[in-house]
């Protein structure tokens, strides 16, 4: 195998190791849509614009269509199917998006909650602007930001309270 | 909209990455890939080799001068923006990461990757130019470091040689509690600016200003240092009213038009964002070191 063509890398995705051959011109979104079938990362325009491929490469949100999928080699990735708990129980910000209408056809959704699951493990009590700025870089067609804003709004108070109760 | 294929390579040394530049044919280095791999995956740029210098420890260090901060080529943008010796050195630098791309593109984009790729509206290229950085450039057949003011040799061309890499950048300190301003006006927040300035400001005891360095981007293909408004300003009293006046001299310079903006909205801008970043600058000097109000 010429290693400079295609490369086997070991890496940790939404907290199992994960070891596969990638060819190196392949994009993270496109080896985790792929070869790990893990489609609910989305491609918009696969040239940094949208934000719907949005994921965690060691807890900071990065473009998947930006990243190469050997540079994630070593790493730790968390893609929109690794923010549920592994009972199946939606993440806080999953649960307010779908309580307060934070989506509508679901296409920037993975990037939205990827970037603001970053946000909100940075910021626990970020101010309206601050939830517009972290997703000054993720583009949504149809739900309007204003229901997304207030869905993260919500998220964040109730991640305070029960952090709070722990 | 996928990248083409190439052969990749992630050296672990300076001195690797350099053999390999110069070794390769039709190579391209990959910085934090924010420009990049949107480059390769439209294929703007068909590279045969890629070197990506993603692995090089010491490229992507902050270190602390006598006189500058010094730092890597490959340091990403977050680290920059939450660095607390940046912000105690070079709180310009910390003032216009706010405005570079998005949480997402900062969180990979490096400061080296942003002056190679040298956009005409970027920001870290002008806050170099504000700072009078010092380059360091490295390639197999040596090292050599040039002032930021020789590094733009065109539209979006960094004066290097196709085996050269940008290394580290150096940050001239100015005096404890200067002012510091960075303001730019885009359609959108993460957009590039249609017109950004940059400003510095030290004063005396009696509030007269001894040193300024004013900025514009977006104005031309490179960072414009405003030497006619720095000029006017050195000896007065820092106030409002003085930087509005000496702001003006801003709408005489040669401005770039295009789908953004024609060269007279540039122009205009350019007087009220020099303004602004002068006002800010201002406004951040340590009350210790008083001033005009
Ligand atoms: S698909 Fe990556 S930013 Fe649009
Ligand atoms: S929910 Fe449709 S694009 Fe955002």
């Amino acid at each position: 195998m010429d290693t400079t063509l295609s490369r086997t890398i070991s890496l940790k995705v939404n907290g199992s190791a994960v070891q596969a051959t990638v060819d190196v011109r392949h994009t993270l979104a496109d080896f985790l849509r792929h070869q790990l079938e893990l489609t609910g990362t989305h491609l918009g325009c696969e040239h940094g614009v949208c934000g719907a491929c949005t994921v965690l490469v060691d807890g900071r949100s990065a473009r998947g269509c930006l990243m190469l999928a050997v540079q994630a080699h070593g790493r730790e990735v968390t893609t929109v199917e690794g923010l549920a708990g592994a009972d199946g129980r939606l993440h806080p910000l999953q649960q307010a998006f779908k309580d307060h209408h934070g989506l509508q056809c679901g296409f920037c959704t993975p990037g939205m909650l990827t970037t603001l699951s970053e946000l909100l493990a940075d910021n626990p009590d970020p101010s309206e602007a601050q939830v517009r700025v972290a997703i000054s870089g993720n583009l949504c067609r149809c739900t309007g930001y204003q229901s997304i804003v207030d869905a993260t709004l919500a998220a964040a108070k109730s991640m305070r309270a029960s952090g709070a109760a722990r | 909209m996928k990248p083409p294929a190439f052969a990749y390579h992630d050296p672990g040394t300076v001195d690797e990455a350099c053999r390999l530049m110069s070794t390769l044919d039709n190579a391209r280095a990959l910085a934090g890939g924010q420009s990049m791999m949107p480059m390769l995956n439209m294929r703007f740029v068909l590279p045969d080799h890629v070197v990506d210098l993603g692995r090089i420890a010491s490229l992507a260090a902050i270190e602390e001068g006598q006189e500058a901060l010094r730092i890597g080529a490959m340091v990403r943008q977050r680290d920059l923006e939450h660095s607390p010796v940046v912000a105690r050195r070079c709180p310009l630098l910390v003032d216009a990461i706010q405005w570079v791309g998005h949480r997402q593109t900062r969180n990979r984009g490096t400061i080296g990757g942003s002056l190679c790729q040298l956009d005409p509206a970027a920001e870290l290229p002008a806050v170099c130019a504000a700072l009078d950085a010092t380059l360091t450039v490295q390639s197999a057949r040596g090292t050599r470091s040039m002032p930021f003011a020789e590094f733009p040799a065109g539209y979006m061309t960094p004066s290097l040689e196709p085996d050269e890499l940008l290394t580290a950048i150096e940050l001239p300190d100015w005096p404890q509690g200067h002012g510091h301003g960075f303001v730019e006006f885009a359609r959108r927040h993460g957009d590039y600016a249609i017109v950004l300035a940059a400003a510095l400001l030290a004063v005396d005891a009696g509030g007269r200003i001894t040193r300024v360095s004013v900025t514009l981007g977006g104005i031309g293909p490179a960072p414009v240092r405003v030497r006619a408004v720095e000029q006017a300003l050195v000896g007065q009293v820092a106030a409002a009213g003085l930087f509005r006046e000496a702001a003006e001299a801003c709408r005489g310079l040669e401005a770039m038009e295009d789908v953004h903006a024609p060269a007279s909205y540039r122009q205009q801008l350019a007087v009220v964002m020099a303004r602004r970043a002068l006002d800010a600058a201002l406004a951040s000097l340590a009350p210790s070191r008083g001033t005009a109000h």
